[in-house]
């Protein structure tokens, strides 16, 4: 460019490389969220009213296309914080996670554990146990199980607060050197004002939000890595303004004013607009450095602060987990509310009971020796703490309530918190969930939907990254309608790395391609020939058109360097990589040039222009000025947007010939992207250059200017040719789709790739197979989609009847039998969403055992996700790993992030995060088994452990004219659920296993288990209950008739329920306990040891009631026989039933179980390949 | 099975320890009324707390022989010792400590005497003291009846003090039960510690004494009782009762026949289960069993 521009024009090409870094900006939000070419959003999407969005998204579109308003403005006066903090004082720099400083600890831990129900539940008992007319039990046993879970809960909360404080002081305490006085002095974290300028060092942490003046780079460029702030690893590229750039802070005093957006959590975009030497300047999120990114690959840069502290967008990001409700805990709540109720009409039966007592006794009462309602000790005769009848019947049943407290079970959520953490704990330990290759182990994100993962009936995938690895490699080229995919020459051995020699060092790209023989050798010819030319443009295009920064890099080798070519596009990188193989070799890129070594010549290429890759258009373009002194436009792009932007009058048989061979390369499961170009006449690109001019120094509207403009400069484009790039399948994909749909899982795979692509992936990934019925619906209107869907339901349901009639109800339980695989695109779906059409396709999806949707964007799979969830009440799964994903992800009731490529918003938004996609195997079909069905048992024994407590408390009731005497001691009745039943089912909750391992994933069926909620139901709850009511009858009934007038006590008597109680309730636990190991052996005698303890130690408190009788009735042996009997009746039904159960209707659980326990391995293998039932044959 | 080993012999045992226990029981509160008094209730509270000669006399004949120690309890029925306000009403501090001879809140109406001074022992229980009293003669032979050592031995040295003193008991307008002698510290106050453990059921009994010597079958006892203790105001049955024990307690058969049935029931449960393994075996852990197995076409 230099050699074309004339010396007046030297100002001129400075704006055009500021304004070609300010489209770059104006677009990055954009980019960030459609991730990658290949996988993008539907192009009608704008037209209708979009519902399911997710909030990165709509915050993004908002963000950039809304202009900066005076009010919500921020200004910052660059290097005068004084000025900057006059009217408003800016938040500081010093960050503060942790929650609570000392002083305040004490009320808002209290404040914010009390916003759950249970413990305002529990206060609201204590509290009426305060008032005098109440007080069933001591003040102080009382507040004590409250106590002691606030206690619990304030010490976590504390530890972990203090470890956010020290980790906070240590931030604010790290130094940065800050320009003070003109002058540079090490200043702490915590002092950094906004408005001040500070110089970051290579290799430092940024402290702050920071708009870039200059960097030791004259372009003004700097690389940061943003890794802690998305999770992704390559570098960034960030830009100084080219009006600052040459300033140098230490030298001469810079001032000027930022105006820009108030501090917000959108780390992909930031709109500021700057004034300096009465200029003014638009910033972009290119020209802002993020707190907690590191300065790379430029030695300092200078920055002004315009966010600090809290309102730096990493801390505004620092947000917990989504908080979601297992649907266990809902069905749970039913339960709960069913206990109330029948705590409700236990109250009611004493209240009453008791008002017919006092109603019956009425003339009585003064005189009864255990009544005396007159108190004549003051000389004066006066009632003495009687209120009236009507009164005392509603204290009557306060007090039941109080007594009966724990039969809504409080202590089950404490419980079940600690049991999930537990989970977590195995699930995140778990070797089977470890990825080694990118070192992610296992998170858990969501404590509290563990038991989910045992239940969920459909799986949402997302294809690019999740099935697929997302490391693209280049594997063919159609250039100018001429195939050269190249089965003949591609062999492993033709790797050549394809090598420059710049300045006597060798450069190398880091990743070798596998080149193609024939087009390599055209590629050598040079634009001699036409077909070289073609060639030489093609891959020109692919050099160059693009956002990758080469770095250079040292390597074992002092003289041989490694180019590394770092871009958020894994295609664009691919491509990059590609075109260096062919000897297009992608040096240096700085925002003004491009250098390209194409066979050895060093190029330069001046970048006039970038129009950055946007999900409406789909394609990116750049405009060059090549060193012959024409200026060219590159396109690339996805085939459907670029198609409509060709030259459709040249070339038509090249255009016909790229279409088949995108057609056959999308077939082949390969990502496919098509590459124009054109060349500009001098007028054209002066007017191009003026409107873009215009459009990027426009303060409103910018973005939809650009837009605009790009549409303009790229049609009537000849097609260059066409790339193909495998997206490699992951490790154990199909296997894992395998077990999911044995498992009786709907796989679902959402993508945003073309039909051919989807279903070619479907078919590698064995979710698709041939024996299957294909049922396509591609419409363009909601008419055609309609009579599609309805014909296909129609053959759907007439498969399904030719298939097999008598297991229709069945069906959806098991791998279905005759499968239809639906496949959808993302037009049909814009027609179907949001409409009555919905139900329709519900109606014929859940016929299919496959449904593929390609072509659709992010907010329809939230959509599709939702269509599910709202019509069924089956659990869903969403699993993906790219920002496209997060709306899903957010949507499904379970939400699995892939820890993978594509940065991090996937896992952020999750609730589960992994390596790999085959994990959701094990995570399902074995942590999803155990937690379900762990955490079933656990709802469903503490609902009866607090039960047969509470009814034994009843019975006692009825005989001591239902005045609520406890007969039990009031510190064992507030002791049982902390101490004395407490940790058994914890303990079992966290490490009890029905099945080992092997045997769950050898037969993915016994998932089904979960799906047909074995674990917990209303019949088992029923059940439960009747067996509740038994025990505690004969807890009750047993010493009751023993010890029918006899000479007991109170105390005795009390200490010997308690005993049985205790002793029953863990036996009842041990009996269903599958897999022992010590620590469930240690915790369930340890508690009944420990609650003798208790009940001695309460026992030999002499200014207690019940002292010494523990040794009393100890002593006879009628309490010894009584405890022994109580054990054996009251679990003998259960025994029984469990045996006829076992026994007679088995379930797959308990037949796997002694599969594992009896079978012998082999022979098990046998029959599973054979299938055929064998006869019995006696084993013993 | 095991179960069923186990638990009929015991079952067995027990219900002959309880048929070896003999028991007098000899109800006598309306029998120990005048025959004027016995129409109606309040002729019957009249009666009991009017003054006057309250004596009565019971014949007891043995049926068996009673071996010693035989002992003497008297059985309320329908009387709620563990009624809320009654077991609530005492003050167990005061029992102990001298000290705390004021700790009355809890005592409630029966806190503080008319004087305004605090009541010891204090409370609904203590004022209530059951007070009919008996005496045993055999052939006009006087039966000693031991009062000593009927309380619970960590009772009388923990719970109740030896330096505290009955003080201002029963000065009250309405007279409970039993006076108690105010130069016995609480420690020897037999009949009070009984009577102060609370009972757990609405029909209990408590000890009154021992008579340490044996009864020959066909023995005639005169019991000269006493009949001072209203239990008329609410119907409550007053009961004499002699007993033996057994190594299991008391005259019980409930507990045997419980684990008669329980073993039985195992029994039974044992012999039927083998008979349906022997007849129609299942093989434990045969994946044909499995659901997607037993249905065609599952897989």
């Amino acid at each position: 460019m230099d050699s074309r521009n004339p010396a007046e024009n030297s100002i001129h090409v400075e704006s055009l490389h500021a304004s070609s870094q300010r489209s770059i900006s104006s677009n990055h939000s954009r980019h960030s969220n459609a991730n990658s070419i290949g996988e993008v959003g539907l192009v009608d999407l704008g037209s209708k009213p979009v519902r399911y969005g997710s909030r990165a998204e709509s915050e993004a579109f908002s963000i950039s296309q809304k202009e900066i308003n005076e009010e919500d403005a921020r200004f910052v006066h660059i290097a005068d914080p004084g000025k900057t903090n006059e009217r408003f004082v800016f938040a500081r720099n010093s960050i503060r996670t942790g929650k609570y400083s000392i002083f305040t600890f004490i009320p808002r831990n209290l404040f914010e554990q009390f916003h759950r129900v249970a413990y305002i539940y529990f206060l609201i008992i204590a509290v009426l146990n305060q008032l005098p007319q109440l007080a069933v039990f001591g003040r102080g046993v009382s507040i004590l199980p409250l106590a002691f879970v606030l206690l619990v809960t304030a010490v976590k909360d504390a530890f972990e607060d203090y470890r956010r404080h020290r980790s906070d002081r240590i931030e604010n305490n790290r130094l940065a050197s800050v320009l003070v006085n003109n002058q540079l002095q090490p200043k702490k974290w915590k002092d950094i004002q906004v408005g001040e300028i500070i110089k970051i060092q290579a290799s430092e942490t940024i402290p702050c939000d920071m708009v870039l003046l200059s960097t030791s780079d004259p372009t003004g460029v700097a690389y940061v890595q943003t890794i802690n702030l998305d999770g992704e690893s390559n570098l960034k590229t960030r830009y100084a303004k080219q009006e600052t750039l040459s300033m140098l802070p230490e030298k001469e005093k810079i001032s000027g004013l930022i105006r820009c957006e108030k501090p917000n959590r959108n780390i992909y975009g930031f709109q500021a607009n700057m004034e300096i030497d009465g200029k003014r300047l638009s910033l972009g999120p290119s020209n802002i450095v993020l707190r907690g990114c590191e300065l790379k690959n430029t030695a300092w840069a200078f920055g002004v602060v315009v966010y600090a502290g809290q309102e730096t967008k990493v801390m505004l990001n620092s947000s917990g987990a989504p908080s979601k409700r297992s649907k266990l805990e809902t069905r749970m709540n039913v339960e709960i509310i069913m206990l109330s109720l029948f705590l409700v009409a236990l109250c009611t039966v004493v209240s009453v009971c008791a008002a017919v007592w006092l109603r019956r006794h009425k003339d009585e009462l003064n005189y009864l020796p255990f009544y005396r309602k007159k108190d004549f000790s003051d000389g004066k005769v006066e009632d003495y703490n009687y209120y009236g009848w009507v009164l005392e019947i509603f204290f009557t049943f306060l007090m039941s309530v109080i007594v009966f407290q724990i039969m809504i079970p409080i202590s089950l959520y404490i419980s079940m918190e600690l049991v999930r953490v537990g989970q977590a704990y195995f699930m995140i330990n778990d070797t089977q969930l470890y990825d080694e290759a990118s070192n992610s182990r296992f998170q858990c994100r969501a404590l509290n939907i563990n038991e989910d993962l045992g239940q969920v009936k459909y799986v949402f995938s997302d294809k690019t990254g999740t099935l697929t690895e997302n490391k693209m490699e280049f594997q063919c080229a159609s250039i100018w309608g001429v195939d050269y995919s190249g089965e003949k020459a591609i062999s492993e051995t033709e790797q050549v790395g394809y090598s420059v020699q710049v300045d006597g060092k060798i450069l190398t790209p880091k990743m070798k391609v596998k080149t193609e023989k024939e087009l390599l050798q055209l590629s050598k010819i040079g634009k001699e020939t036409n077909e070289g030319k073609h060639v030489h443009d093609f891959f020109l295009a692919l050099a160059a058109c693009n956002t990758i920064v080469p770095l250079i890099t040292d390597s074992s080798d002092p003289n041989v360097k490694l180019i590394d070519y770092q871009g958020e596009s894994p295609d664009e990188q691919a491509l990059v990589y590609a075109a260096s193989a062919y000897g297009f070799v992608l040096i240096e890129r700085t925002s003004g040039h491009i250098v390209i070594d194409i066979q050895g010549q060093r190029q330069r290429f001046n970048v006039l222009g970038l129009h950055e890759f946007d999900s409406e258009r789909k394609r990116m373009s750049v405009i060059l000025g090549c060193p012959d002194k024409t200026v060219k436009v590159f396109v690339k792009g996805a085939d459907t947007t670029m198609f409509s932007v060709t030259d459709k009058s040249s070339n038509l048989n090249v255009i016909r010939a790229t279409e088949g061979h995108l057609h056959a390369f999308s077939s082949l499961g390969l990502r496919t992207l098509v590459v124009g170009m054109r060349e500009l006449s001098s007028p054209e690109f002066e007017q191009w250059h003026a409107s873009f001019e215009a459009a990027n120094t426009a303060l409103i509207g910018r973005a939809a200017l650009l837009r605009k403009i790009a549409r303009n400069i790229e049609n009537n484009l000849s097609i260059l040719g066409a790339s193909g790039i495998e997206d490699k399948l992951q490790n154990g994909v199909p296997e894992a789709i395998e077990s999911l749909r044995t498992a009786g899982i709907k796989v679902w795979v959402l993508t945003g790739d073309k039909q051919e692509t989807a279903i070619s992936i479907g078919y590698s990934s064995k979710l698709l197979t041939r024996k299957m019925t294909q049922i396509i619906i591609n419409s363009n209107s909601k008419e055609s989609c309609r009579r599609s869907l309805e014909e296909s339901i129609v053959m759907s349901k007439k498969l399904m009847t030719v298939s097999g009639v008598e297991n229709n109800t069945e069906e959806s339980s098991r791998a279905s039998v005759t499968p239809v695989a639906l496949i959808i695109d993302g037009t049909s779906l814009v027609y179907v969403l949001d409409s009555e059409l919905e139900e329709k396709l519900f109606e014929l999806a859940s016929r299919c055992s496959v449904v593929l949707c390609c072509r659709v964007a992010p907010l329809q799979k939230a959509g599709i996700v939702a269509l599910v969830k709202k019509r069924t009440s089956d659990m869903t799964l969403a699993i993906g790993d790219g920002a496209n994903d997060v709306s899903m992800i957010q949507m499904a009731d379970v939400g699995v992030g892939i820890s993978g490529q594509e940065g991090r918003q996937a896992v952020m938004a999750s609730d589960f995060a992994m390596g790999q996609f085959r994990f959701l195997v094990p995570l399902l079909l074995v942590h999803g088994h155990y937690n379900y069905q762990r955490m079933g048992y656990m709802i469903l024994y503490n609902f009866y452990r607090n039960a047969v407590f509470v009814l034994v408390l009843f019975w006692y009731v009825l005989f001591t004219a239902f005045t609520l005497t406890t007969s039990i001691n009031e510190w064992s009745s507030m002791l049982y659920s902390i101490i004395y039943t407490a940790l058994p089912t914890i303990v079992v909750g966290i490490l009890d296993k029905d099945l080992s391992r092997r045997t769950l994933l050898k037969y993915p069926q016994l998932y089904g288990a979960g799906h047909r909620q074995e674990c917990y139901n209303s019949k088992l709850f029923w059940l439960t209950m009747t067996d509740t009511l038994w025990q505690s009858a004969v807890v009750f009934f047993v010493p009751l008739f023993a010890y029918w007038g006899s000479t007991i006590d109170v105390s005795s008597i009390g200490d010997l329920w308690t005993l049985a109680i205790v002793i029953l309730v863990n036996l009842h636990l041990a009996m269903d306990v599958i897999r022992w190991s010590w620590l469930t052996h240690a915790v369930i005698w340890g508690c009944i040891f420990a609650t003798w303890i208790c009940v001695i130690i309460i026992d030999a408190l002499p200014f207690l009631v019940g002292y010494w009788a523990i040794f009393e009735i100890a002593k006879t042996r009628l309490f010894w026989l009584c405890l022994l009997g109580i054990t054996i009746a009251a679990l003998l039904p259960r025994f029984v039933v469990k045996f006829i159960y076992q026994y007679y209707r088995p379930c797959d659980v308990q037949i796997a179980r002694e599969a594992e326990k009896f079978g012998d391995p082999r022979e098990f293998a046998n029959v599973q390949i054979e299938m055929n039932p064998i006869v019995d044959r006696p084993r013993r | 099975m095991l179960v069923s080993i186990i638990f009929i012999p015991i079952g067995v045992a027990s219900l002959y320890a309880s048929r070896d226990v003999v028991e007098i029981i000899d109800r006598y509160e309306t029998d120990c009324l005048p025959e004027n008094s016995r129409s109606n209730k309040d002729q019957k509270v009249q009666y009991i707390q009017g003054p006057g000669n309250k004596t009565c006399s019971r014949t007891i004949r043995v049926p068996k022989h009673m071996k010693k120690p035989i002992y003497v309890y008297y059985q309320l029925d329908n009387f709620y010792q563990n009624h809320r306000r009654y077991v609530k009403s005492r003050s167990d501090e005061q029992l102990r400590k001298n000290s705390s001879a004021s700790d009355v809140d809890a005592c409630k109406p029966e806190d503080n005497g008319v004087n305004g001074l605090p009541i010891v022992p204090c409370g609904l229980i203590a004022w209530s003291l059951f007070n009919d009293t008996y005496t045993f003669s055999r052939n006009s032979q006087k039966l000693v009846v031991n009062k000593k050592g009927i309380s619970w031995k960590s009772d009388r040295e923990h719970k109740f003090g030896k330096d505290v003193y009955p003080k201002n008991f029963q000065n009250g307008t309405l007279r409970g039960g039993k006076l108690l002698d105010s130069s016995i510290p609480l420690s020897e106050q037999e009949d009070l510690i009984v009577w102060m453990r609370t009972a757990a059921l609405p029909t209990f009994r408590k000890l009154y004494g021992k008579i340490e010597e044996d009864l020959q079958p066909n023995d005639v006892i005169q019991v000269i009782l006493e009949n001072n203790y209203n239990t008329y105001s609410f119907s409550g049955k007053k009961k004499l009762v002699l007993s033996t024990t057994s190594w299991l307690g008391g005259k019980n058969d409930f507990l045997g026949i419980a684990y008669l049935t329980v073993g039985g029931l195992c029994f039974f449960l044992a012999v039927a289960f083998t008979v349906v393994y022997l007849v129609k075996p299942r093989q434990l852990g045969d994946p044909s069993y499995l659901s997607w197995n037993r249905n065609p076409g599952g897989h």
